[in-house]
């Protein structure tokens, strides 16, 4: 693979720190409301934790290349640029909501965006980030597809069926593996034969992409571009980023602070958490920059408290929202 | 122009290529499509036309080939998935009723899943339990999804037609034992829309509503009935989503008898539905209780005898209309 490293510009990592703060504290804010009973529902995956791969992966791509993922989908959404008053409103089932209501907090989609949307069978959108490149090449045209997948999606027939297809047919595909160490509740040396996931690229004869710190946003920006512009030209890639869960895999999950051992590892990740490890960057290369930072961190504050009052006065969708849709 | 006797196996392939020289945008993926020449010769000839671009060969993969048909479908594509026989599409069961069922709903319109899925379906060669299933009903079952059965080649190319430029997923099965069946079918193009019933005969002592192969044990069913005095009218639904019940619901009023025949399981099932229906919709009209003929409630076994034991056939047609007339 080329490696052409070009450092961010101080612009650009501000915007992503904007980015990653801004997921924080709408997940964060999600939290809450799910909480207090402004959210509901039995679904609810928070990003908390993650942010720094999404941002930095979903900033790798151009505006006509296309992402698609699974159910842990608000952060995916708001890095590639989708309103998040849309996204809480979906969240509270509004009809201004991303899919009017009627996909909830794991189908947020934005097809003016190349967004295709959450998905919640486990690996179930893999086939169709198959499908969607194979369109691209179809027409001629050089797009890409970045798939996001977290390490619990290894492991089913999805996986190894779209893997293969997307070789067989030189698909430009970046699969993308956000290893946050646990599927569910299993963790990935548990339920995996080979752990090192990466390195199931070699079974299907597809370039194996690297393995890099998930927390690390400038990291993972770098490889996700060397491994869109090796799509762009070759066809698939398999790659990993390692990160980690901050929250329960999802709001029900009532399980996973008491896990063994979690407070520990918990507190071992925060060390590497996405906002501190940026913030460090910014400040020992641009001097004093924590006003600058302050700064973002209240305009993202006021984004999510922007985005409740937007989607708290929204109106609920409607029977004719019910019955609309089912068929073209 | 005369119309040609054409069996169903050429109505389907001719509609299919018909579609593909129209359309850019239509093409075929699927196990053996290509250099094989298709498992049942749908596709013969297609890999030397419109080459490998458009004739996709696949992997023994029916999950992504579902899944990926949905996905290109998504993006603009019109994919026309072969999925062998329908025995395997429970592999495919997921992308079928999870993606292309669903994404247009779930999204609110954001996407359209313009997808035929082609599978070739039923029983009687011994192919035993696995490799046995009509489970089209269990298909019907889902929203979001279209379901067509054509009976005869002229109904197959016209449905086929129609399935691939409609914008929404398409499940669309072949009987295995109609592909070499002949009947006429117009040189001039045609369509024949989704959800649209056929009345195949007509007769005012008793209405048999079937599907696919079925229609063709009612129609020689009402044949032998007719040389006994007692006239069937046949009407054939071609499509269990949308269900077009309007014309049974007409002949039943007139006739006041009904037999539902048809190729699959009895519990749950396409006979199931339409006696609901007709006792919601036509209670009144009812002379006697609505019958049922369907296969056994057993797996398919591979000796032949037991096998032909467990299937409904013409002269079970024939039985069952004669209790209902008792």
């Amino acid at each position: 693979m080329a490696t052409n490293t070009i450092a961010p510009d101080k612009e650009k990592l501000l915007d992503w720190y904007h980015q990653i703060v801004l997921i924080r504290q709408f997940e964060n804010a999600c939290d809450d409301l799910y909480k207090q009973k402004r959210i509901t529902g039995v679904y609810l995956h928070l990003y908390s934790g993650l942010e720094a791969t999404g941002v930095g992966s979903v900033a790798a791509l151009g505006k006509n290349d296309n992402v698609i993922t699974a159910y842990r989908d608000h952060g995916i959404a708001i890095a590639r640029g989708v309103d998040p008053k849309l996204v809480m409103a979906e969240m509270m089932g509004k009809r201004t909501g991303t899919s009017g209501g009627k996909g909830g907090s794991m189908h947020i989609a934005e097809r003016d965006l190349n967004f295709w949307g959450g998905y919640a069978i486990v690996a179930g959108h893999l086939p169709l980030a198959a499908g969607i490149a194979l369109k691209e090449k179809y027409v001629g045209s050089e797009n890409v597809v970045l798939c996001l997948m977290g390490d619990g999606s290894t492991n089913n027939g999805y996986f190894h069926e779209s893997l293969n297809l997307s070789a067989v047919w030189d698909l430009p595909v970046v699969w993308l593996i956000e290893n946050n160490l646990v599927g569910m509740g299993t963790r990935v040396e548990t339920s995996s034969g080979q752990p090192d996931l990466v390195k199931r690229a070699i079974a299907y004869g597809m370039e194996e992409g690297p393995r890099v710190d998930g927390q690390d946003v400038i990291a993972v920006h770098q490889a996700v571009s060397e491994a869109v512009e090796y799509a762009r030209k070759h066809g698939p890639i398999l790659m990993e980023t390692l990160t980690y869960r901050y929250k329960g895999h999802g709001v029900s999950d009532k399980q996973y602070d008491v896990r063994e051992g979690f407070k520990e590892e918990l507190d071992e990740w925060h060390h590497k958490d996405p906002i501190t490890i940026l913030a460090n960057y910014l400040k020992a290369n641009f001097g004093d920059i924590q006003p600058e930072l302050d700064q973002i961190q209240q305009e993202a504050d006021k984004t999510v408290a922007e985005a409740i009052a937007f989607a708290e006065s929204s109106p609920n969708p409607t029977y004719e929202d019910l019955i609309s849709n089912v068929y073209v | 122009m005369a119309d040609k006797n054409v069996s169903m196996r050429e109505a389907l392939r001719s509609a299919l290529m018909e579609e593909m020289e129209r359309d850019e945008s239509v093409f075929v993926m699927g196990e053996e499509v290509g250099a094989w020449q298709g498992t049942h010769r749908i596709t013969a000839g297609f890999l030397e036309k419109f080459g490998e671009k458009r004739v996709r060969d696949t992997p023994i993969s029916e999950m992504v080939i579902a899944g990926a048909a949905v996905g290109a479908a998504m993006a603009g594509l019109r994919p026309v998935a072969e999925i062998m026989t329908i025995n395997f599409a429970f592999l495919s069961f997921d992308a079928i009723v999870n993606a292309a069922a669903k994404v247009h709903y779930m999204f609110n319109g954001q996407f359209k899943v313009p997808l035929v899925i082609r599978a070739a379906s039923g029983w009687g060669n011994q192919a035993t339990a696995t490799h046995s299933h009509t489970p089209e009903p269990v298909f019907a079952h889902f929203p979001g999804l279209y379901v067509g059965c054509p009976s005869n080649a002229h109904d197959a190319k016209g449905m086929l037609k129609a399935a691939i430029r409609d914008d929404n997923p398409v499940l669309f099965t072949e009987s295995i034992a109609l592909y070499p069946k002949a009947s006429p079918v117009p040189d001039e193009e045609y369509l024949i829309p989704i959800g649209k019933s056929d009345v195949k005969r007509e007769g005012k002592d008793v209405t048999l509503v079937s599907y696919a192969r079925g229609v063709e044990w009612s129609l020689d069913a009402a044949k032998q009935l007719a040389s006994e005095g007692i006239e069937a009218e046949v009407v054939d639904l071609r499509w269990l989503r949308p269900l077009d019940l309007e014309p049974v619901f007409e002949s039943f009023k007139r006739t006041n008898h009904c037999v539902v025949v048809e190729e699959s399981l009895p519990h749950f099932s396409f006979g199931s539905e339409i006696a609901a229906q007709l006792q919601e919709a036509a209670f009144d009209y009812m002379d006697a209780p609505i019958k049922r003929v369907s296969a056994m409630d057993v797996p398919l076994p591979y000796a032949h005898d037991i096998e032909l034991m467990a299937l409904p056939n013409a002269q079970k047609v024939v039985n069952a209309v004669k209790e209902v007339l008792k």
